[in-house]
């Protein structure tokens, strides 16, 4: 880094500290009590990105009428993150995927269920727990959890490709790159990388368009059946859906406390 | 004394050659793998772990094994033991090297390797298990290299060689508890998440590492001038015999705890194992091969006529490593993995490529326990009064 370039930050960080940084969070304040704001209402914004103490989705469930309703949504995710579309099926990769209510809460379905739930696709993807075994179980930190917002994250340039992380994980979330992805990538999106084979990958909860004041692909693309926000926040329009719903969490028992919740 | 490895007979010689052109041929294959990525295995999404994790975790179980001959003698002054000490030493180092070599061919991206050490992750049992298996193929290099220097010499081992000795004892133990512990700490893997896996490891271990060890010693006294010896075979068939007890007994308390307690996630691995899944079953006749040549391997061991016998002995210790065999490198990985976290049963089939590269590690290991064999009976051939062979 040049001399000039890290004076500017020095320069920049006391002027954060010392409050001249400060005009975007009031301008947030002042804006989060009008409506109809474009964006993301619940979720502080310092400068472009969305800040959120711990970042979850709620999955209404009853939204959900069959799986042309997600598809969109898995599109919306593999488009935009590269994921490639490989034919065998041992090989393929997931970030967001749909399955059936008994497989997607074992050990909660009943023979005499309510009808909606026999039928209507669920989509799955990384929970982004609070206690992630595949972190404790990563032998070089390539993958980790932010602390200051919790979501789960990889360094694709870290993994070894042991795939302890995928034993590990009790939800199924990990893709392994067991050949080169690039060629069976349909369209390549510029604005996020590829992956190289032999490197695990997973969902990141659009991380990356967090950090530039979007919400995730998936809940854009979602028709209202996927909603996004802050879990430390009490006003946050999640925490107001658990508020009014019932809601269950896949695997609660394993004490990994996901941040995904489905409203059934 | 790395010459006497260089002195050897045509049978030797020819021995070494037919490993090294395995190695050579999985080399290549391992290269194509290298080249193309793991999708040439079996190995899938769901089931991502296969044949090599697999041979690597029997192999840490064998090397540990080898404490089986070092214990006793050093602890409980068994001076029988004294005889083959280096024998379970070098089985230990040749076993390590196959154990190193499969997580190698495991990786997906093994130039990346030391980021293990780059990056050193307290949290995660594979970085103890590193520590331990580097830190006890160290230990038995050191012990076993310079025990035999000192009686080729016709000396006492130095002094400062106790210390090492006495930490491998329980390092050996370490090194199949932190492998279990790579399997029994992960929540929602219902078949590893039990207390009884690492004594499990350990007891298929003390089993399978000794049963090998045997065969190994008389192969030793027909091709070399080195008598292992009758009485120190007969101790180790003994270890063998409470060891695969051990190992049936722990595996019936995993059955009884699954199928009393009647739990789905608990029934469904050994179900899959041992009688199919949704129409899924290609275990099935492995398992049971597995369970009748340990209880064949039982009851040979248990009737003294037969123990003592050095023939039928050979059979059942080879029966005990190979129904050991089946039940932890191969059976053991796929119940763990199947049926996948969501309940669905995507079974898991090595391939050619996966099983040549396998095949090559067993074979890199075989070629360090030939020279490191040949160099330990040429001391004790010379030691004995032999002249070691041309």
């Amino acid at each position: 880094m040049d001399s000039s370039r890290r004076t500017f930050l020095k320069i920049a960080g006391v002027a954060a500290v010392t409050g001249w940084g400060a005009r975007p969070v009031l301008d947030s304040f002042a804006s989060s009590g009008g409506h109809g704001e474009a964006v993301e209402p619940e979720a502080k914004k310092t400068g472009e990105a969305l800040i959120g103490k711990h970042w979850g989705m709620v999955v209404d469930t009853t939204q959900i009428e069959s799986i042309d309703d997600l598809e969109p949504i898995f599109e919306a995710c593999h488009k935009l993150h590269n994921v490639p579309v490989l034919k065998n099926k041992r090989h393929r990769i997931m970030w967001i995927w749909e399955d059936e209510y008994e497989h997607v809460f074992p050990g909660q379905e009943s023979p005499y269920m309510v009808e909606r739930l026999h039928k209507t696709p669920l989509p799955v993807l990384c929970n982004h727990c609070e206690n992630p075994p595949c972190v404790r179980a990563c032998p070089t930190k390539a993958t980790f959890k932010r602390e200051s917002d919790g979501i789960v994250m990889m360094d694709f340039h870290r993994c070894i490709g042991c795939r302890f992380c995928m034993a590990a994980c009790p939800f199924g979330a990990r893709s392994f790159n067991f050949r080169d992805p690039r060629p069976f990538i349909e369209e390549i999106n510029r604005e996020f990388p590829t992956r190289m084979k032999g490197v695990v990958e997973k969902c990141n909860f659009c991380a990356e368009r967090l950090a530039v004041g979007k919400m995730p692909a998936c809940v854009e693309a979602s028709n209202g059946i996927l909603t996004f926000g802050d879990l430390g926040d009490p006003e946050s329009e999640v925490r107001e859906l658990l508020r009014e719903h019932f809601t269950i969490r896949r695997k609660q028992e394993l004490g990994t406390e996901p941040s995904v919740y489905y409203i059934v | 004394m790395l010459e006497l490895a260089l002195k050897g007979s045509k049978k030797y010689w020819g021995l070494v050659g037919f490993l090294a052109a395995i190695v050579g041929v999985a080399a290549l294959t391992w290269l194509y793998q290298l080249q193309f990525g793991l999708g040439i295995t079996g190995m899938s999404r769901d089931v991502s772990w296969g044949f090599y994790i697999a041979q690597f975790t029997f192999l840490v179980g064998v090397a540990a094994g080898g404490v089986m001959v070092v214990l006793p003698y050093y602890l409980h002054d068994y001076k029988a033991f004294g005889r083959v000490t280096i024998l379970g030493e070098f089985l230990a180092v040749a076993a390590l090297v196959m154990c190193l070599l499969f997580i190698f061919v495991d990786l997906g991206q093994p130039m990346r390797m030391l980021n293990v050490l780059f990056y050193p992750t307290p949290n995660s049992v594979l970085f103890w298990d590193m520590i331990v298996l580097n830190g006890y193929l160290f230990l038995n290099i050191v012990v076993g290299w310079n025990v035999l220097e000192a009686e080729r010499s016709g000396a006492h081992y130095p002094k400062w060689l106790k210390p090492f000795i006495y930490i491998s004892i329980p390092w050996a133990v370490s090194i199949h508890t932190v492998t279990a512990f790579l399997y029994a700490g992960l929540p929602g893997r219902h078949f590893w998440l039990t207390a009884i896996l690492a004594p499990r490891f350990l007891a298929s271990a003390f089993a399978s590492g000794p049963a090998l060890l045997i065969l190994l010693c008389l192969i030793i006294r027909k091709f070399t001038k080195f008598d292992p010896g009758r009485e120190q075979i007969q101790s180790l068939a003994k270890i063998v015999t409470y060891a695969i007890i051990l190992n049936v007994f722990f595996f019936l308390c995993e059955v009884f705890t699954s199928f009393y307690s009647n739990i789905p996630g608990h029934m469904h691995p050994i179900t899959y194992l041992f009688a199919g899944l949704h129409g899924h079953g290609a275990y099935v006749p492995w398992m049971w091969t597995s369970i009748s040549l340990m209880i064949a391997g039982i009851v040979l061991l248990i009737i003294p006529a037969c123990r003592r016998n050095e023939s039928v002995l050979a059979v059942a210790c080879a029966a005990v490593f190979f129904g050991a065999w089946i039940d932890k490198g191969m059976g053991m990985i796929s119940g763990g993995f199947v049926p996948n976290p969501l309940e669905h049963v995507n079974e898991y089939i090595p391939t050619p490529p996966e099983l040549m590269i396998s095949l090559g590690v067993w074979a890199a290991g075989f070629l360090v326990l030939t020279v490191l064999y040949k160099i330990a009976t040429s001391v004790k051939e010379e030691a004995e009064g032999y002249v070691s062979t041309p």
